[in-house]
């Protein structure tokens, strides 16, 4: 039992101070893995907050939409247009979503509209398959102009290797979120997504066109989902995996609160770093392979104390 | 005019209270019941009771298992997979250690080690409802599916790490392993899930059933009625994974054969509420209509190409399979939310009628 305690209580502490090299490394690891958690989070986060529906679909998206992106570059587009193309293929399927499924189930409850969403992943997952192949593909990331080197940073008689693209990655969420930011609290439409996320009727009442908002709103978390799956595809191929570890981006949700843009970023890195320390330094005692229930154990006994998430609004019920 | 009550006077209390009221529906379920139980063994062909109706059953009871809770106790749960596989580690564990006690003894009790487990992950459901319980499930299922694989205990430290089932027999027949026919394991199952699903319409109809449906409804003005949320709750995580983790026992020992941890993966868990959705959320037949939809749906699309004379690649026809299951599914919420079994109550509403829809 002592021995036990040592190795959960003691022994990684010792580590991580014996190694400071290793440990920044695996710092930064985590850094990277939760950038790509919160990335995804942020696209469920927009759908949550505009329409109400928790978009299942979101993981799936991202595999599509790097998919997409290899694929028509495959086919002979140079790496610019292919990503135009994508963008255009995300913003086609934003419409054909609203057209087709959201507009027929206004005003369902939420397990309804969440079974549409895992509907949704079936089918986008077998146009992905039916189109491209089931195949792992590797990401254009020099075709796009994507930094590619490595670079050393030597620290405590040791040194710390950066993935440039990682630094991009962090980068690019870091100006995306600013973006969505001020997208949301200074232009008209963003106003108007605001409007919608706070009282459907009322938005309508006041002339916003909730079919329009909806599109919009998809398109936007389409965006994010071809940034997230760019960025991911570059660090390790695209591969369909991705969509079970995209189910992660749940527990961040429920760390950061389903609401907040910048809680799904906090809750990802949270979810990420804690995720790679807990593997390494306490993965051995368990017999490794946590990484697997980490996010959703951590998300779990937040949810006990903490139910609406680090930066969620708080859940008022009425009777 | 067939589908008439008229003329069908109750004149007792308990038959007044009978799980089926009217006639035609007990001549129906008999009818069923009797080409399930006889007509199916002596002429069903080996395909269509190894690989449709057997799956089919197991599916249906898993089933019925999520639709206690998500239909019936209104909390959801992505963590049917993992729960069926509780049902049958613990299930080949005992197996295991008490070779001599008969195989049908097991499978009912490694549906409590399933229980026991649901009830621990049911425990969040008591602070928090909707989407982030949904959450919490997840927790339980990739936990567990970690524990399936990492735990070498629970797979006899095969190499493999699968789960080999042993053959056993009753009343001198084979009914696991190599040497049972699909005959043998189709009657089974079928009596398993048969018994069961009374089971379970009875205790839904009882105290209990009904303290579930009221904390669906509206779980304060259940409290406040004198419901007790942990005692509902719980007992509905438990109830429902007891019925997972026979299911996933007899999933693996009289379908499968031998599992590995992909069979509990949470594909299976979405494709258990698809069922769920798909049949109808609060219904018992609408578990079997689901399951029957959504597992034969597969197989006929995989059929159809050939009949045409079009030869489709399988991996082809199997993403195709997948977009209409997808389609489907979004189509169906649409039209009826509420799933098959309301379709089947529309249906019967119509008939009482027929074919003077304006006699009544």
């Amino acid at each position: 039992m002592g021995e036990l305690a040592t190795s959960i209580l003691v022994a990684p502490f010792t580590e991580m101070v014996a190694l400071p090299d290793f440990f920044l490394q695996v710092l930064w690891e985590g850094f990277v893995a939760g950038v790509l958690y919160g990335l995804i989070a942020l696209g469920f986060v927009l759908i949550y907050k505009a329409s109400g529906v928790f978009n299942f679909a979101q993981g799936i998206m991202v595999v599509f939409a790097a998919l997409t992106l290899v694929g028509l570059h495959e086919l002979g587009l140079p790496a610019w247009l292919a990503l135009l193309a994508t963008l255009g293929v995300m913003g086609l399927l934003a419409i054909a979503i609203e057209r087709t499924v959201l507009r027929k189930l206004v005003n369902q409850n939420d397990a309804i509209l969440l079974m549409a969403t895992i509907g949704l992943t079936l089918v986008i997952k077998g146009a992905g398959q039916l189109f491209f192949g089931g195949d792992n593909k590797p990401m254009i990331t020099e075709e796009l102009g994507l930094p590619t080197g490595v670079s050393e940073w030597e620290v405590f008689g040791g040194y710390v290797i950066f993935q440039h693209i990682d630094i991009a990655a962090a980068v690019i969420a870091l100006l995306m979120v600013a973006g969505l930011g001020v997208f949301f609290s200074v232009t008209r439409i963003g106003r108007a997504l605001r409007a919608v996320a706070d009282d459907h009727q009322a938005a309508l009442s006041v002339g916003i066109s909730l079919n329009q908002i909806w599109a919009i709103t998809w398109f936007a978390a389409g965006i994010v989902a071809l940034v997230t799956g760019i960025m991911w595809g570059a660090r390790s191929d695209v591969s369909f995996a991705l969509e079970i570890i995209a189910l992660k981006a749940l527990a961040v949700l429920i760390l950061g609160g389903f609401t907040s843009i910048p809680g799904a970023i906090v809750g990802g890195l949270i979810v990420g770093i804690g995720e790679k320390l807990f593997e390494v330094y306490w993965g051995p005692v368990f017999g490794g392979g946590v990484e697997a229930w980490f996010a959703y154990v951590l998300a779990l006994v937040f949810l006990l104390f903490r139910p609406q998430g680090l930066f969620g609004e708080r859940i008022i019920e009425r009777v | 005019m067939i589908y008439r009550e008229a003329g069908q006077f109750k004149t007792s209390y308990a038959a007044d209270q009978a799980l089926l009221p009217i006639r035609q529906d007990r001549i129906g379920l008999y009818l069923i019941l009797f080409a399930a139980f006889v007509l199916v063994p002596l002429f069903g062909s080996g395909f269509l009771i190894g690989a449709v109706l057997i799956p089919m059953l197991v599916y249906a009871l898993a089933a019925v298992g999520l639709n206690v809770l998500t239909g019936y106790a209104g909390q959801l749960s992505l963590g049917t997979g993992a729960f069926m596989g509780v049902g049958a580690y613990a299930c080949y564990k005992l197996a295991t250690y008490f070779p001599d006690v008969n195989i049908i003894v097991h499978v009912l009790l490694s549906g409590f080690f399933a229980a026991a487990v649901g009830s621990v992950f049911g425990l969040p459901s008591l602070r928090i409802k909707g989407l982030y319980l949904a959450i919490t499930t997840l927790a339980a299922q990739f936990f567990l599916e970690w524990c399936f694989l990492r735990i070498g205990w629970l797979y006899n430290y095969n190499t493999s790490g699968a789960i080999q089932v042993p053959g056993r027999e009753l009343f001198g027949v084979a009914i696991t392993g190599a040497r049972a026919t699909p005959e043998a394991r189709y009657l089974v199952i079928l009596t398993l899930v048969s018994l069961m699903t009374l089971v379970a319409a009875n205790v839904l109809r009882g105290r209990i059933g009904r303290s579930w449906m009221m904390i669906r409804d509206m779980d304060i003005a259940a409290e406040l009625m004198g419901v007790r949320p942990l005692r509902a709750k719980l007992s509905a995580f438990a109830f429902s994974s007891y019925y997972c983790g026979v299911a996933g026992a007899l999933m693996v020992f009289f379908w499968l054969g031998t599992a590995e941890v992909e069979a509990f993966d949470i594909n299976h868990s979405f494709l258990i509420l698809f069922m769920v959705i798909i049949g109808g959320m609060g219904s018992l037949a609408g578990c079997f209509m689901g399951a029957a939809f959504i597992w034969v749906l597969p197989i006929v699309i995989r059929a159809v190409p050939g009949l045409f004379g079009v030869e489709l690649l399988g991996s082809t026809l199997e993403h195709i399979a997948q977009i209409v299951i997808g389609a489907l599914i979004v189509f169906f919420l649409i039209v009826e939310p509420h799933g098959l079994a309301r379709l089947w109550g529309i249906a019967k509403e119509k008939l009482r009628t027929w074919p003077f829809p304006y006699a009544s």
